[in-house]
């Protein structure tokens, strides 16, 4: 019994398989980290000053307090809902002819590259630098903060909009189309029932967004609930802050809950 | 039903009575709510500036014509910084949220009951704080800087990355766990060979979805002092320097275009 | 009835899917298109009501000139034509109602669409229709809860609740099993026949198009190739039309077998 067993070695194949990348991507990964660790500028005895600050922001969540600033608390998250129904239902139908003329299969050219125009901007800023302009253009408060989320909401609920249209099936549509309908009649019985149930569940999704967001848009003046937390954190009244943040984590799983909810309800 | 007869010739409507008069009774509710949450905005809202606000943003415009191309030089550290945060960010939330997912996944986890909880729990909270939020509350902590900044961008992305993974997670094909487990493989065996070269590429995917997420975000982190490109845009508006702001806008702008052109690039590369 | 003079496509990619296309169909007549897919069959339909825009040519609806017609006469003119399409291309989140009703788009208002208040007269008709073909006990199913046959079914009635002289019929069995496609077809030449329409239909069964069809016209790559009677259709002809294959089997030797008991049969 002896047999002579060649040995073939065996290694698992690398996941990208020229070396030269591969070397490459981890020295290259590396030296970013040294440069990035080296430029970044960290003042350590700041930080270890926050230690016991953090600790003690942490413990005051342990009871947080209602109480002292309920009157506060509760205007300012009144004050986060209306905007974000108003802004979400403004949004919403602004982005309608937006997201019309930004479906390449229902518009001219330059209808279409101008609305896709507006989208790109819309999106690309932050909703926060969005409310700082408005801040400035409207002055402090929540008309501010309602013009910001609805810019934001144009941009988001446009672009999918205009990308359901597109993918929507023109099978459907040509059969309309050939009835002699009118462009309104078309869009109404060919285009809207192919992306309605969708939409519906996008606003749901954008308002539970607009939620999230109406939070902070206060901390540039914008109205709501950041305002409130930006004075109870200036004035380090931190168990007032943790109070906050608990109800802003409560009502936005709240939203998100019922949002989902309702979108299984619609489909 | 929507059909009727009457008198010999049926008649057809969209909706029967009880359905018509749902529909009108939502119309009619949402109608209220808009109107009553309108009022109450309009309330507080000084209207003589929402009417010169036309006139104002044409001056706004104006005065910010041509940008200030030399602060470009000063620009770059910040451009610099902001991509840090947010790769850093990224990169700190994506080694948290693996094994967070694992442990809130149904499939996956040690303990429904202890363990599953208090791992959704930290999803929850993380991703309910926007990450603006979270680096008012570092800042506050641990002072203004970058430092702040990546944590914030890490902790609000920890929740995101987590819950995207998990769900992943719970989606996997059951039959190849199995076929590891028959072997008589150990649990991390199991999740080695099994579970994770499942998830991989949904998790390659997340991570840079998100990194996509944060370039965006993290040009804002700087009006709270959490360091990037915002602080110069803020510091900008305060001097009334427009020239310079509309420089920072234009970067801000190339910057998250740029970040979205390399995330698909990367994306379309992994899938 | 219908004069096509000249009339060529060319599409952006320099195809030329039909080639100076002369073809005239009388007042009631029947007439099957056959061809290979690609010859031109479906952009020929597709042209005489302008869903694609003819590269030059005329067409002649009665003494009306087509190609000329502005958005809004076009949209009167689609009035006179129905058409019937492959894949049913019914709005499916309509309901059957809704979709019969939609053939009336040319001539009410948009309010009146909008709200789906349409005249009584026309109700009456869908009523009528939907009778005849045997679907007036599915009025509030959705398009989307009906088999492939009831769906045509709902198809032919939204071309003709427009009230047109002339249908339009593109591939109205590709997607159907044999018997219901058999059914399909009869159905469409006995309301043609009830009506005195004149009908164009594509189709690529050619034992379909010589069983029900008055007059045959074969297209090759946007070329006639054969204007007869259904019984003209040689081996030749087909090796034509078609290319080279053995066409004896195909050849329909004894004229509809089935019975009347058929359409009894349908639920």
């Amino acid at each position: 019994m002896n047999t002579v067993t060649t040995h073939r070695s065996w290694k698992k194949q690398p996941f990208i398989k020229s070396p030269l990348l591969r070397w490459g991507l981890v020295v290259g990964g590396a030296f970013y980290l040294a440069l990035v660790f080296g430029t970044m500028d960290v003042n350590w005895g700041r930080v270890a000053d926050g230690i016991p600050r953090g600790q003690r922001f942490l413990s005051s969540f342990f009871p947080p307090d209602f109480t002292s600033r309920a009157t506060d608390i509760f205007d300012g998250i009144l004050e986060s809902m209306w905007i974000t129904i108003i802004s979400t239902v403004v949004g919403i139908l602004l982005s309608i002819p937006v997201g019309l003329g930004a479906a390449r299969n229902l518009s001219p050219r330059p209808v279409y590259l101008f609305s896709r125009a507006v989208l790109a901007v819309s999106r690309t800023f932050p909703e926060i630098i969005i409310a700082l302009f408005a801040v400035k253009l409207f002055g402090f408060g929540p008309f501010a903060g309602f013009i910001a989320l609805s810019v934001g909401t144009i941009g988001f609920y446009g672009k999918l909009l205009a990308e359901d249209i597109e993918d929507m099936d023109t099978s459907q549509a040509e059969a309309v189309k050939a009835t002699g309908a009118s462009w309104f009649q078309w869009l109404n019985y060919a285009v809207q029932p192919q992306v309605m149930p969708r939409m519906i569940g996008l606003g749901m999704y954008r308002l539970d967004i607009n939620f999230r967001e109406s939070a902070v848009v206060g901390i540039v003046g914008g109205g709501g609930i950041g305002a409130t937390l930006l004075t109870s954190f200036d004035r380090y009244e931190f168990d007032s802050a943790a109070a906050i943040l608990l109800v802003i984590i409560f009502i936005v799983m709240g939203v998100e809950y019922s949002s989902s909810y309702i979108r299984k309800w619609v489909q | 039903m929507p059909v009727t007869e009457t008198a010999g010739t049926r008649l057809w409507k969209r909706r029967d009575r009880k359905a018509q008069l749902t529909v009108w009774a939502i119309q009619l509710g949402c109608l209220m709510v808009f109107s009553y949450c309108w009022s109450l905005v309009s309330e507080k809202t000084i209207w003589e500036f929402v009417y010169d606000a036309p006139t104002q943003a044409g001056d706004m415009a104006s005065r910010m014509v041509p940008p200030a191309w030399d602060y470009m030089d000063k620009l770059w550290l910040a451009v610099w910084d902001t991509i840090n945060i947010a790769t850093l960010g990224t990169l700190m939330a994506v080694v948290l949220a693996f094994p967070i997912a694992f442990l809130a996944a149904r499939n996956t986890t040690p303990s429904k009951v202890f363990i599953r909880p208090i791992a959704l729990f930290i999803i929850v909270s993380s991703r309910s704080i926007n990450s603006l939020l979270w680096a008012l509350m570092l800042v506050t902590i641990i002072g203004p800087g970058v430092l702040a900044g990546v944590l914030a961008i890490g902790f609000r992305s920890i929740g995101f990355c987590a819950k995207l993974l998990y769900e992943a997670i719970e989606e996997i094909d059951v039959s190849q766990v199995e076929a590891v487990t028959a072997t008589g493989a150990t649990g991390p065996q199991i999740l080695h060979y099994g579970i994770v070269p499942q998830i991989l590429p949904a998790f390659a995917g997340i991570s840079v979805f998100r990194w996509d997420i944060n370039i965006r975000e993290s040009t804002v982190l700087g009006l709270v002092g959490a360091g990037g490109i915002g602080l110069q845009l803020s510091a900008s508006i305060n001097n009334v320097a427009w020239t310079q702001v509309s420089l920072i806008l234009l970067v801000v702008l190339g910057t998250v275009i740029v970040s979205e052109w390399v995330s698909a690039k990367v994306r379309h590369a992994i899938i | 009835m219908l004069r096509l003079v000249d009339l060529v496509k060319q599409y952006k990619t320099g195809d030329k899917a039909l080639k100076h296309v002369n073809l005239e169909v009388p007042n009631g007549q029947v007439m099957a298109l056959i061809g290979p897919s690609g010859a031109g069959k479906s952009t020929l339909i597709r042209c005489v009501n302008r869903l694609v825009e003819p590269t030059s040519g005329k067409i002649y609806l009665g003494d009306k000139e087509l190609t000329s017609l502005s958005q809004g006469a076009l949209r009167k003119a689609r009035r006179r034509m129905g058409m019937i399409f492959q894949e049913y291309a019914l709005v499916e989140r309509l309901t059957v109602m809704e979709n019969v009703l939609s053939g009336r788009l040319g001539y009410v208002p948009f309010w009146r669409s909008y709200f789906r208040k349409f005249p009584q007269s026309d109700i009456d008709e869908a009523f009528r229709l939907l009778a005849r073909v045997g679907l007036d006990h599915m009025v509030d199913k959705r398009a989307d809860e009906l088999s492939g046959g009831q769906r045509q079914r709902v198809g032919i009635c939204r071309a003709l609740i427009q009230n047109p002289e002339l249908l339009l019929v593109d591939e109205p069995t590709a997607s159907l099993d044999p018997k219901t496609s058999r059914q399909i077809m009869r159905l469409i030449c006995e309301l043609c026949k009830e009506r005195g329409l004149a009908a164009i239909i594509n189709i690529h069964d050619v034992l379909l198009a010589q069983m029900f069809a008055e007059r045959i016209v074969g297209l090759q790559l946007g070329e006639i190739v054969y204007d007869g009677p259904p019984d003209g259709l040689s081996p030749d002809v087909l090796t034509q039309i078609y290319g080279e294959e053995d066409w004896e089997a195909t050849i329909a030797k004894v004229e509809d077998e089935d019975d009347e008991d058929e359409e009894a049969a349908v639920p």
